[in-house]
């Protein structure tokens, strides 16, 4: 898909779209698996986990996008950091077996077809405080409305959506944690 | 977790990002900061009490103009490299406009002056304290600029770390300027300079460690 297409469905995502959303962090999904597969040829295996990685880190991060620039150099940056930092956690940056400098070539590339994660984000979700990992389950995967979620829980509306934002943080947080020495913490 | 399924998750329920927040942020951490850092001078070193005359003195403005002219530049970079895939660009040159003009000032005056003259325009009378009172000045905004920055994703921590190491000892500076009595050019080329130095070293030895995210 093009910048100006996926940059289109990032901005309208940004304004609260969740349907275009949707398409833009699906095919986003695709170029970063094409894009971190020919990257990491030797941990063919860990190419799914940085790609949710990765996704995340875009959703978490999505609030320091000016959609007044070009999307392509945001997303490589941000898609470089995390394989770089992913590689220097394991104390492998040996592996990385092409040079980091096409920018270009980010979104000239696709792949729609995901390999199974080794690292089950689902169970780590599980691991979150309730105050967390309550608002993200009702409202984030069983599609529960914010307001339905605070009667649920007895929380305020306010501490529901406090509660996603920062559990999807602190799931950023762990799976960098977990995944090598370094020590992850939420902001 | 299929990835396709943390894309449903990520997706759902998506509320649109408030825009203004990061230079809310930005004004609030600077604002605590400024005060913290006035508060400090005032408690800790006491404020100037020549300052109301010596603010007639056309120095006094070129020191506050020096100092602001590198604070505004820095905190920008700061802000603008705590986005993934912006460069620093022409602030870089912003930075370097008021350093060289106030070494090229110094040069001058040096230059001027009579050779018995030279050395205490350079030393003053506080040369030895007044790096390191910058630094301990420049504290607040330092802390409340990593702050910041830990909200965003930076992706280049070192330069990064030294960009908000900077905007804090140039802020720093500014403020201990309530304090300091020094008014020659070649005192503040070098000793304001080296007293921004130190955060601006200290900012990009942080930076890798705390900023990653």
């Amino acid at each position: 898909m093009s910048e100006e297409r996926l940059k289109g469905l990032f901005v309208r995502g940004l304004a609260g779209d969740a349907a275009a959303y949707h398409t833009f962090l699906q095919s986003l999904g695709s170029h970063l698996r094409a894009f971190l597969r020919k990257r990491l040829s030797r941990l063919p295996d860990e190419v799914e986990d940085l790609v949710q990685e990765s996704l995340l880190a875009v959703h978490n991060q999505r609030h320091t996008f000016d959609p007044a620039q070009p999307l392509t150099p945001w997303v490589y940056a941000l898609a470089r950091y995390k394989l770089i930092d992913y590689l220097r956690r394991r104390e492998r940056t040996d592996l990385l077996n092409d040079p980091l400098d096409e920018e270009s070539e980010l979104l000239g590339t696709s792949d729609a077809e995901a390999a199974e994660a080794r690292r089950d984000v689902a169970k780590l979700l599980q691991g979150l405080p309730d105050r967390q990992r309550l608002p993200i389950q009702h409202v984030k995967i069983d599609g529960l409305s914010v307001a339905e979620t605070a009667r649920m829980t007895g929380m305020s509306e306010s501490a529901v959506k406090i509660g996603i934002h920062r559990g999807l943080k602190v799931l950023a947080a762990r799976i960098r944690a977990g995944a090598g020495t370094a020590e992850g913490s939420a902001s | 977790m299929k990835t396709e399924e943390l894309v449903n998750l990520l997706a759902a329920q998506t509320v649109a990002v408030d825009r203004g927040a990061a230079a809310r942020r930005m004004i609030f951490a600077l604002g605590i900061a400024g005060g913290a850092g006035i508060a400090l001078t005032g408690a800790v070193l006491g404020f100037n009490p020549h300052l109301a005359q010596e603010s007639a003195l056309p120095m006094f403005w070129v020191k506050q103009v020096f100092c602001a002219a590198l604070a505004l530049p820095a905190c920008i970079m700061a802000a603008r490299l705590g986005r993934p895939g912006r460069r620093p660009g022409s602030l870089l040159t912003g930075i370097g406009v008021p350093l060289v003009a106030m070494w090229g000032l110094a040069a001058v005056v040096l230059w001027r002056a009579p050779a018995a003259e030279r050395l205490t325009l350079l030393l003053g009378h506080t040369a030895l304290v007044c790096p390191w009172l910058i630094a301990l000045v420049s504290v607040p905004a330092f802390i409340g600029l990593f702050w910041l920055l830990h909200g965003l994703a930076p992706t280049r921590l070192a330069s990064t770390g030294a960009a908000a190491g900077l905007a804090a000892g140039a802020i720093g500076a500014w403020i201990y300027a309530l304090h300091c009595p020094e008014y020659a050019a070649p005192f503040l080329a070098l000793w304001y300079v080296l007293g921004m130095a130190i955060p601006t070293a200290l900012g990009a030895l942080l930076g890798p460690r705390l900023l990653s995210w």
